[in-house]
């Protein structure tokens, strides 16, 4: 029944014609593969042929192991949370005052030491806890041929936009629920010098988003150099103070080839996450990026995270080659190669004294 | 809340593996070809090959737990050939006859001609008995030779499709209600006695010196099961009154002098042990007051009109006394070629066969010993019209006494279910046949409706799931699928395979799992309503054991490997919801969720599904007890299914969680950029797809080119289309997630990092398992499992083991080839099992405890032969040295 169903479904599959034939009386043809006789490797896996491959993975995967750690442990870091939830924390009246419509931004400053100086660059990241950028109709909130400059979609956002496609009938450019929820905070870094006197630390803003990102997925509507021009017709969106034409100064990275908005709008996979904010670029190889000592952050507070009793943080870090601290894949290298060696051992202890009596002692008895 | 109740299942939708049930078809529809394929099935005398009619039932062909076989064209050829006999205790035997057996060519001593061994005279008789005693007629030449009936009742021979006898009177057919009595009346045309027909009541002889001999015949006392003999009585034209009387050894001995018994006896067992039909030829020289006496008689008890059947009997009975033995005869039913291997092989698969034929009993019990399905040493349980007929009592007393005998024998008594050596040795020693037959199952089917009905077929079907063999005769056809729908739906639902050649077979291949028709020359009725049909059913052999059995471990893995790859594909999702704030996010990007099924992992486990040998074909075929090891649905139970959940279990949460740590810092980079959600999807899709693949690879025993191309290439695929899927601003999307996510993911070095300690972390139980559980590993073409026995004066027997072999399969082959050579040699020697070659440290235990439970079998043994007085030292008999391979 079934076959021959599938025969005039499938009837362009080629053995389907062959095997018809054949039926017909006419011998069944002498190849290996319709005899099941095609050459094959037939690998076994024996002891002796995976002991060596145990002592190999352990060898290789201890030393890794060691030096990943060893460069995760080699990499400055340091988390200055200024959610100001606690009294102690200068941003608590920022904090507890917050409001949407404030004119006045509420500024607090954090003083912090650094115990050792970051020698190579700096990078920056701004944390929020508790923040589900991952939420699936937050996720989807966005529309990325609007992003991509082009204008049918810049006046007629994407449905995924709702609720925050348009507003008072206009469109919103950029829409959706993760561009209205950037991060709007603005943080600065001072030095301050033993004799008292604060310092800015110059913070570079380009090279913190995807190469591919800043110059292919985002691009401004229209080849016009007037941002507010190639933007007429929408509106910002809600949460926004500034409309995204005045996001910088820079023409490079202004509307939505902004880096700090391209950056906020590749979503994070777990709701406690980092972004990359700014960059610290090391002058000259004579002076550290930051020398140890006094330094303060300056905040200007704009993002409200009190509601969902989500935390902020800086993170002040060096990068390795592997990226950031993490010490999980030191510790993983090291486990699985120590595990991998050990269970060599094992095997050949197992092997040694199986193999040694299966063929002496048999013949004895 | 509804919606997101839909979402969920769209979400997890994937871990009902859907696409299995397309890749599930797609290997049963293609698997297929391969049985019509094979060039072992294609038979050259009818030109044709197997016929596959379903796909649905590959896999189960390795599951066959019960074979009804039909006797007739099917397990014989229906052909009976005059193989042997013996004249007052020699043995003769054509030479030409010794080439057409198969497997049977028993060489002891040189073959000798006809003239050199019982006198001529004796010799004479005994051609002229054969000649004379039957009631064949003879067919013109002249006619065409008509086609063979159905069954056994109208047998009509062509002599002329022998071909091998010339002589222009030779060219003749006969007609007779047996086919022995064509092959006796053949055979002793072949030593120069030929039948030339009756003519108004005188036979006509041909004899060696080519002179026309003349018998007036005047009697004939006809065959009939009880006597289970036959005669005649005729007066050669010398004027002496002859009787020549034909019938099994049973009924013949007692009616012959004692010393005449002793000389032909041994031959007469030693023909019925290879399952041949002996009948012995006895006669008796009347003379003229017994003649006149017996004739009277027999005229008055044919004329009776009152128990005429009785007193026929009485008369019969007493004219057959008296008489003097002159010789033996042996014919075989030429079995289908290799019937007996095929049945020895199904046996040794753990199949139980049986026989169900229209036949009377003797009939197919002859075929029975003649295939081996009954050996020398079963004990037959016969539930038959003849044990059931008792003057005393009713049928269905009988019925119920002996059934409930035969129950407490073999099942009651049977040794207990233990999983040791003993039982499987005890048993192979203890095999009990059972022999039913139409009407006695009639009565146990459809007896009184009381309840003792049900209770009566219990036990009838407790008792035949015992025995080893079990044989049923004088079945219509629509009984035949009574007893395999019976037994379809004992306990544990077993799978049943039928298989016949003929219309009556069709309703019981109907009825069974599955059908298998022979092509026979009968028509087509049977191959038509089959699942496969085969040209031979020496090709059932490798059907079930080769296909059947590669079969259904392809699809049993299939299965396992589909639910696993989509637990360990679905649990990352799953487990991401709780990261999420159950929002339904998806981990990964549509389409990997729509492509994981359908391109990258559905080829491999195809191919795998398809090509897969774990132990090659030729090993397959050569131990059938490998076959065991996957009965019973092995590999699809509980345990398996649930190695297969937990690998799944922990393949997701090593993914996911293994990720889930890296990305605590997702800053991966080494400029220091981050990492959104759909890298951290595509990290662990990228894991998931190289580690289940991988996962088949190492499952994967027997890599032909295509499975290599399709593993890698299916690899190689994921990473070209994510290349692709992400190198693109895609018009027609309104969503670029994955722009670039998969190249960025490769240019960070700690990605690469996770990525492969997350593969070998996953394979590496899987590996260690692979390790540990060698002694199942396969079986390559260069080592055949060969099993060299050898008996030597010594009392040792030394086994070469060049293959591992799991515990169950090696106690099995131990035991069989043990009571092979006992029964080879027919003699018990204190035996003991020597390990040869390195076997692994399991096999040498098995082997360890066989010997001590073999020894204290065999002292067993031996206090009772002391017991009963049986002569000792049979050690002597025995040959210096046996040699099986």
């Amino acid at each position: 029944m079934m076959a021959s169903g599938y025969k005039e479904e499938d009837g362009h599959i080629g053995v389907t014609a062959l095997g018809g034939a054949s039926l017909r009386g006419r011998k069944p043809e002498n190849t290996a593969f319709k005899q099941q006789r095609l050459p094959a490797w037939q690998p076994v896996l024996t002891a002796g042929s995976v002991l060596p491959a145990f002592f190999i993975i352990g060898l290789i995967f201890i030393p890794i192991g060691i030096g990943l750690y060893v460069t995760s442990n080699n990499i400055r870091e340091i988390e200055i949370d200024y959610t100001g939830e606690e009294v102690s924390n200068p941003c608590f009246s920022c904090a507890q005052n917050f409001t949407w419509n404030s004119s006045s931004p509420c500024t607090c400053s954090i003083p912090f030491y650094l115990q050792q100086s970051y020698e190579s660059n700096v990078f920056m990241y701004y944390g929020l806890s508790n923040f589900y950028q991952n939420h699936r109709r937050y996720v989807k909130s966005r529309d990325d041929s609007q992003l991509n400059g082009d204008l049918t979609s810049l006046t007629k956002p994407s449905k995924e936009c709702e609720p925050y496609a348009f507003h008072e009938h206009k469109p919103i450019a950029p829409c959706g629920a993760i561009a209205n929820s950037m991060f709007n905070d603005t943080l600065e870094l001072f030095y301050i010098d033993p004799n008292g006197s604060r310092v800015a630390v110059p913070l570079s803003s380009t090279g913190i988003a995807w190469w591919t990102d800043k110059h292919v997925k985002f691009r401004n509507p229209g080849n016009n150099a007037n941002l507010s021009a190639a933007f007429q017709g929408t509106v910002k969106p809600i949460n926004w103070r500034h409309p995204v034409y005045e996001l910088d100064t820079d023409p490079e990275n202004n509307g939505f080839i902004n880096e700090d908005f391209i950056v906020w709008m590749r979503t994070a996979a777990l709701p406690t996450f980092r972004k990359l904010y700014r960059v610290i670029q090391r002058k000259n190889s004579l002076v550290p990026t930051l020398p140890r000592g006094n330094y303060s952050l300056q905040v200007t507070y704009n993002f409200p995270v009190r509601s969902f009793e989500g935390r902020k943080r800086v993170i002040l870090s060096t990068i390795s080659w592997m990226g950031g601290k993490n010490p999980f894949l030191g510790i993983a290298y090291v486990t699985v190669g120590s595990v991998c060696f050990f269970l060599g051992v094992v095997l050949l202890f197992i092997h040694h004294k199986y193999g040694n009596k299966s063929s002496s002692a048999d013949m004895a008895n | 809340m509804f919606t997101d109740f839909l979402s969920f299942m769209v979400l997890f939708n994937f871990i009902i593996p859907v696409s299995m049930y397309v890749t599930v078809e797609m290997q049963k529809f293609l698997g297929s070809f391969f049985i019509t394929w094979d060039k072992d099935f294609y038979d050259n005398e009818i030109k044709e090959g197997a016929l596959v009619n379903t796909s649905d039932l590959n896999e189960e062909l390795g599951q066959v737990e019960y074979v009804f076989t039909d006797k007739t064209g099917t397990l014989t050829q229906n052909n009976m050939e005059f193989i042997e006999c013996c004249i007052d205790g020699f043995q003769y035997k054509h030479q030409d006859a010794s080439s057409e057996l198969d497997g049977f060519c028993v060489t002891d001593g040189p073959v000798s001609k006809l003239h050199q061994k019982a006198g001529r005279e004796k010799e004479e008789l005994f051609l002229r008995a054969l000649c004379l005693c039957h009631t064949v007629q003879v067919k013109e030449s002249t006619e065409q030779c008509p086609d063979q009936v159905d069954g056994m009742s109208n047998e009509v021979d062509c002599l002329g499709i022998d071909g091998a006898l010339s002589h222009p009177q030779e060219r003749r057919g006969f007609i007779a209600s047996s086919p022995d009595e064509i092959a006796l009346v053949k055979g002793a045309m072949r030593y120069g006695f030929t039948f030339l027909g009756l003519e108004s009541k005188s036979m006509k002889i041909l004899n060696r010196s080519n002179v026309v001999e003349k018998y007036e015949l005047l009697h004939v006392l006809n065959f009939d099961p009880v006597r289970r003999r036959m005669s005649v009585i005729v007066r050669a034209s010398s004027g002496d009154t002859l009787l020549f009387c034909k019938g099994a050894d049973s009924s013949i001995f007692p009616r012959v002098r004692k010393e005449e018994v002793d000389r032909i006896r041994l031959h007469v067992e030693r023909n019925a042990t290879d399952g041949y039909r002996t009948l012995c030829v006895a006669y008796k020289l009347l003379s003229a007051e017994e003649y006149t006496q017996a004739d009277a008689e027999l005229r008055e008890a044919r004329l009776a009109l009152q128990d005429r059947e009785e007193k026929l009997m009485a008369v019969y009975n007493q004219v057959e006394t008296g008489m003097s033995l002159i010789g033996a005869t042996a014919v075989e039913d030429r079995l289908q070629e290799e019937a007996a291997e095929t049945m020895e092989a199904l046996q040794g698969a753990g199949m139980k066969v049986w026989v169900l034929t229209g036949d009377k009993m003797e009939t197919a019990k002859s075929t029975c010993y003649a295939c081996r399905l009954f050996q020398k040493n079963t004990e037959l349980l016969e539930l038959t019209v003849r044990t059931l007929d008792d003057k005393d009592r009713a049928r269905e007393d009988k019925l119920h006494e002996l059934l409930l005998e035969y129950h407490k024998k073999a099942v009651q008594d049977a040794p207990p279910v233990k999983a040791g050596v003993t039982r499987s040795w005890s048993s192979a020693s203890q095999d009990y046949g059972f022999i039913v037959d139409g009407a006695s199952l009639s009565m146990i089917l459809n007896s009184s409706p009381e309840s003792s009905n049900s209770r009566y077929k219990n036990l009838f079907l407790q008792i035949c799931q015992n025995c080893t063999a079990v044989l049923c005769c004088r079945m219509a056809p629509l009984q035949k699928a009574q007893i395999v729908k019976m037994v379809k739906n004992s306990k544990g639902s077993p799978i049943t395979l039928s298989i016949g050649d003929g219309a009556n077979d069709v309703s019981m291949i109907l009825e069974a799992h599955v059908g298998i028709g022979i092509k026979g020359k009968e028509g087509r009725q049977a191959v038509r309503n089959s699942d496969y049909a085969l040209p031979k059913l020496k090709h059932l052999k490798k059907l079930l054991l080769a296909h059947g059995h590669l079969y259904y471990v392809r699809i049993a893995h299939l299965v396992q490997y589909f639910f696993y790859k989509n637990l360990c594909f679905i649990l990352p999702q799953f487990l991401y919801q709780f990261f999420c704030g159950y929002s339904q996010q998806p981990l990964y990007d549509a389409a990997y969720l729509t492509m994981y099924n359908i391109c990258f992992t559905s080829m491999p486990i195809l191919a795998y599904s398809l090509l897969e040998q774990h132990i090659c074909i030729e090993v397959l075929l050569d131990n059938a007890t490998l076959y065991r090891e996957i009965a019973k649905n092995a590999m699809l139970r509980w345990r398996p299914f649930l190695y297969w959940t937990v690998l799944g279990l922990f393949h997701g949460l090593l993914f996911f969680f293994g990720v889930w740590y890296l990305f605590h810092n997702p800053a991966l980079q080494d400029n220091g950029q981050v990492f959104g959600n759909w890298s951290y999807g595509t990290i662990v899709f990228t894991v998931l797809v190289f580690t289940v693949t991988l996962k088949l690879a190492l499952d994967t025993r027997h890599w032909t080119w295509i499975n290599h191309f399709v593993i890698w290439g299916s690899l190689a695929f994921y990473v070209f289309f994510s290349f692709f899927w992400g190198g693109i601003i895609w018009p027609f999307l309104r969503q670029q997630r994955l722009y670039f996510v998969f190249a960025n993911m490769l240019s960070s070095v700690s990605a690469w990092l996770v990525i492969i300690l997350l593969i070998l972390l996953s394979l590496l139980p899987e590996i260690l398992l692979v390790v540990f559980r060698k002694p199942r590993g396969p079986h390559s073409r260069q080592s055949l499992p060969v099993f060299y026995l050898l008996l030597s004066s010594s009392p040792t027997v030394t086994i070469h083991f060049p293959i591992p072999m799991s515990s169950s399969s090696l106690k099995y082959s131990l035991v069989s080839m043990c009571s092979t050579a006992a029964k080879m040699l027919s003699c018990l020697l204190p035996w003991h099992v020597l390990l040869m070659t390195a076997a692994p440290p399991s096999t040498k235990r098995t082997c360890m405890k066989f010997n001590a439970e073999l020894q204290h079998y065999q002292t067993e043994r031996e206090r009772e032969r002391e017991r009963e007085g049986v002569r000792g030292g049979a050690g002597q008999q025995c040959p210096d040295g046996v040699l099986f391979a």
